[in-house]
């Protein structure tokens, strides 16, 4: 008889073979977007001068009512997501097989599943899928799912190689209701950190391909075709940021909760430990990144490299701090 | 929103020409109004150019972002104030690199002068950009909304509809009548509301959302909070450590019981509550890989004036007493231990704290015995809780618990080095005026006791007994040996303060972010016996849902004006796009 943990093992590589057959079809998805597009390009081409000199006013709610498809290419050329459809379907086929693993694992370590990194990991990402789902109920933001279908894949995959380890006692100083609610409410954050961040990269993207098709004057534009099916880089925007808030509320809550942790575990509130650091550092850039978008000159571009960058420390954080960086919080459960 | 929203700002500001209203910002904010004024030469006008600067968006976020990269060394290189023996192990790996970094303030990166600079400007920052904006808003939450911009269609968000009126009706009852139900309307949905009637139309002008620039004010005001209860509180915390073996007490007296004490600047260390604290018991589980936890100290504490009680420390739970949290901080054995002179007096008689040195509880301990004897003796001892012999013959421990627990001492007589007054640490023996008289290099073997042997000290110097801590009759030798705790004993007066103002920046960030801060208007002019409404918003800040707000005004004032009077909007048009 397999342990509960050996069969979450099991249901967690199922979903990653899942998720990596989900980011196929979302990418032939945004690649047949491409040809389609070129297909219609010409028209196309005109249609996006019009959208960026119209500035996208009304991008938002067109985005709301299914795809910017409505704004910048006509019904007839929209693309039929049929294949987006089935990478979505084989996201919520993985994301059951998610749960199922994450809720075996509690179950057989008697606790929260996220109490070391390789339980981190496994929860972020199930939360990554799932703000992505949920999002999806409200914007069609399907053109993100290769990129969050393949970050998950990478970190899910990776994490089970890298930070795997046998369920284990906790250490008393995690013996507490915080980790309950600091923990989760910080990978709550880093869901949404990931949506923004994805958002941002799109916009990039999609800001270098309107500033081609303005300079290029009506002339066809090389290019990733499928960003002609993507809204508008203000609409992109603006969608970004208004993840990035709310993940900046769960991040502002989980620097307070953890200082509150700290002082009933360590007896100090904030010592500048390696992990308070950087979680510092993530805070201050994503003010830093909500303070670029009402600054004239930072908007647009800068903004976004910003979100870039503050997701990057995300990572960085969770990926690096915790196993190569020296401090109190030693609870990769590796040891060195 | 997106650029054409601010674009209509501006054209609604201009003929609204009511300039009060609108959130001041600092002149590079996205909505502010053209910046470059080139300074008037002087020492004012450059002072004033400079302040200018200071308080604008953009040195705000450069700030921020040199905050953040200046943090980030702090997590590479060790810190003193975390994790001081990093700092001296990087002294002796790195002897060349260490002084560079130290000149450098990179061992207290988070106390140094580059990086207080950078958050002191940003805060000064922060002042100049918050005062005139809460001056500003203080004076927009009594002003009246304000005028009903003259072409409500310019605005982005703006629907239109007609109303057939009945023959013979009075078109300007009809068009004031739908404005009142308007007003109601406005006013029940939370807004703030003015009539503006004249010339023939009739207007209500509506502003809601103050609660998001209040939101706004008071996070960055809650941040100053954060900062000044740190600073100040600091002045007002004192922190001490303290070791207490099993069955003794601590008095909470700055002068006799701590060993160390950090006082903040403010703080009178005469002033302490005298409590006292016994530690009774201390348990601790261990797994067969040997970690360890549950750890629980068990105590006796008695307030000045009040009867003893029971109190217990665990880890994530301190103590509070008498305005001070107790926190245990470590654990461990201290053997007791007596020597005896050779006339079988007893000339020393102790239970002294050993440092553990891994996971399993092999632990170091020194033992010194200035008076009594022929010399003053000095012994460095291991205790093992599971004594355990490998292959090349020397000692470990294989498991925390005692389960075989032993005793091995080296023996130096000769001078302890404690009588010039220098204050020695007790847990380290200076060797350079001793001579070693047991173990390694002096063909004398160590002394090894399990609990309640006894051996002889070397040169009939007496004897030394390792003493059995159990009560008696002992089943096993699980509670031979004595434990200590050590604890860190805190106040901190900031921590409610600084709780508090995180607590305020937490929910006014919630509604500088999600509550909608917008205007609208709604007009009515009669044409004959036709009744044209006019519907538009416009947004303060990001709000994605304006455009759904206006929808939904025009339907309920519509189904409203429906109910009342039976007339029926004829055309409904959606205005621009
Ligand atoms: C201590 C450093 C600071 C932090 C952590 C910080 C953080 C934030 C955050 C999180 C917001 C978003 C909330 C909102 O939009 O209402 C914000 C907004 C804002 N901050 Fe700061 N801030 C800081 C310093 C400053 C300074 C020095 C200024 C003035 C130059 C400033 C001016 C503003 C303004 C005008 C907004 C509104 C932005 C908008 O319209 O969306 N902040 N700040």
């Amino acid at each position: 008889m397999p342990s509960l943990d050996q069969v979450s093992v099991l249901l967690v590589w199922t979903a990653v073979a899942i998720y990596a057959l989900a980011f196929i079809f979302y990418t032939i998805d945004l690649a047949r977007r491409s040809s389609q597009a070129l297909d219609a390009k010409d028209a196309a081409a005109v249609r996006d001068r019009e959208l960026v000199a119209a500035g996208g006013g009304d991008a938002v709610a067109g985005v709301r009512a299914g795809g910017s498809a409505s704004l910048v290419v006509a019904p007839s050329q929209r693309v039929r997501p049929v294949f987006a459809r089935i990478g979505t379907s084989l996201t919520w086929l993985a994301f059951l097989f998610h749960i199922g693993a994450d809720v075996l694992r509690g179950v057989a370590a008697g606790r929260v599943p996220w109490a070391n990194m390789y339980e981190f990991a496994l929860t972020g990402t199930m939360l990554v899928v799932a703000v992505f789902l949920a999002v999806l109920f409200r914007y069609d933001l399907r053109f993100l799912g290769a990129l969050i279908t393949g970050l998950v894949v990478l970190l899910l995959g990776g994490s089970i190689f890298a930070f795997y380890v046998q369920v284990a006692p906790l250490a008393d100083p995690l013996k507490s209701p915080w980790l309950v609610i600091h923990v989760f409410v910080a990978s709550l954050a880093t869901a949404f950190f990931a949506l923004t961040f994805g958002l941002s990269l799109l916009q990039l993207l999609q800001s270098r391909h309107e500033r081609k098709v303005l300079t290029a004057d009506g002339a066809p534009v090389r290019g990733w075709g499928f960003l002609r099916t993507l809204p508008s880089s203000d609409t992109l925007e603006s969608l970004a940021y208004r993840f990035a808030i709310v993940g900046f509320i769960f991040w502002t809550f989980t620097l307070i909760a953890g200082s509150i942790w700290a002082n009933d575990a360590w007896g100090r509130f904030w010592g500048f430990d390696t992990k308070e650091v950087w979680t510092f550092v993530i805070w201050v850039l994503y003010a830093g990144y909500i303070h670029a978008r009402a600054t004239r000159g930072w908007r647009g571009t800068r903004s976004a490299w910003l979100s870039i960058i503050g997701f990057t420390a995300v990572l960085f954080n969770f990926a690096v701090v915790n196993v190569f960086f020296k401090g109190l919080h030693a609870y990769s459960g590796l040891t060195n | 929103m997106s650029r054409p929203r601010s674009d209509s700002t501006d054209e609604v500001t201009d003929e609204a020409a009511d300039a009060a209203a609108d959130p001041l910002r600092p002149s590079d904010h996205v909505d502010g109004t053209a910046e470059i004024v080139s300074p008037r030469l002087g020492v004012v006008g450059w002072l004033r150019w400079g302040w200018r600067q200071l308080t604008s968006m953009r040195t705000a976020l450069v700030l921020l972002l040199l905050l953040a990269i200046a943090a980030v060394p702090g997590s590479i290189v060790p810190q003193r104030s975390a994790d001081p023996n990093g700092v001296t192990k990087y002294f002796q790996d790195n002897p060349s690199m260490a002084p560079v970094l130290d000149k450098l303030q990179l061992f207290d990166v988070y106390t140094s002068a580059w990086f207080s600079a950078i958050y002191i400007l940003l805060f000064i920052s922060l002042i100049g950009c918050v005062i005139p904006r809460v001056k500003h808003h203080l004076k927009a939450l009594r002003a009246r909304p304000p005028r009903t911009p003259a072409r409500l269609s310019r605005l982005a968000d703006h629907r239109s509809s007609l109303v057939e009126l009945a023959p013979g009706a009075d078109g300007e009852a009809a068009a004031s009548r739908a404005i009142d139900v308007a007003t109601a309307q406005l006013r029940a949905g939370g807004y703030r509301v003015q009539r503006y009637d004249g010339r023939g139309a009739f207007s209500v002008s509506a502003e809601r959302g103050y609660l998001r620039e209040t939101g706004n004010l008071l996070f960055h005001i809650a941040l100053l909070g954060v900062l000044i209860a740190v600073g100040v509180g600091g002045g007002f915390t004192y922190t001490g450590q303290r070791v207490i073996v099993q069955g003794t007490t601590f008095v909470n007296s700055v002068g006799t019981d701590y060993s160390s004490f950090n006082p903040g600047r403010f703080v009178d260390p005469d002033a302490l509550i005298p409590y006292t604290m016994r530690l009774d018991r201390f348990d601790v589980t261990y797994q067969t890989s040997g970690q360890a936890g549950d750890f629980v100290a068990h105590l006796t504490t008695t307030l000045p004036g009040h009867k003893a009680v029971d109190d217990r420390i665990l880890v994530n739970h301190p103590l509070s007493i008498a305005g001070e949290r107790v926190y245990l901080m470590g654990n461990g054995y201290a053997p007791t231990v007596t020597v005896r002179n050779p006339a079988g007096q007893v000339v020393f008689h102790d239970s002294i704290p050993f440092l553990p040195q891994d996971n399993n509880m092999t632990s170091l301990g020194v033992i010194k015995v200035p008076d009594g004897l022929a010399k003053q003796l000095g012994m460095v001892a291991f205790f093992y809780p599971t004594q355990f012999e490998n292959r090349s013959g020397a000692f470990t421990s294989a498991y925390p618990a005692l389960v075989n627990p032993v005793l091995t001492l080296d023996v130096y007589e000769g001078d302890l080095g404690i009588n010039d007054g220098i204050p020695r640490s007790v847990y380290a023996l200076d060797t350079s005026g001793m001579t070693q008289l047991t173990g390694r290099t002096t063909g004398t073997a160590s002394i090894e006791l399990a609990p309640g042997q006894t051996a002889d000290l070397p040169a009939h110097l007496g004897s030394i007994t390792f003493d059995d801590a159990s009560p008696q009759p002992a089943k096993d030798s699980s509670q031979s040996v004595k434990r200590f705790v050590s604890l860190s004993i805190h106040h901190d007066a900031s921590g409610p303060w600084v709780l508090g103002f995180a607590a305020l920046a937490l929910v006014s960030l919630m509604l500088a972010l999600f509550v909608p801060r917008r205007r609208m208007w709604v007009k009515a002019r009669a044409d004959g016996t036709v009744l044209t409404l006019e519907y538009a918003g416009l947004a303060r800040g990001e709000d994605p849902t304006l455009g759904g707000a206006v929808d939904a005004l025009a339907q309920k004032h519509g189904d409203a004006l429906e109910a009342s009077s039976g007339v029926q909007p004829a055309v409904t048009s959606p205005s621009v796009d």
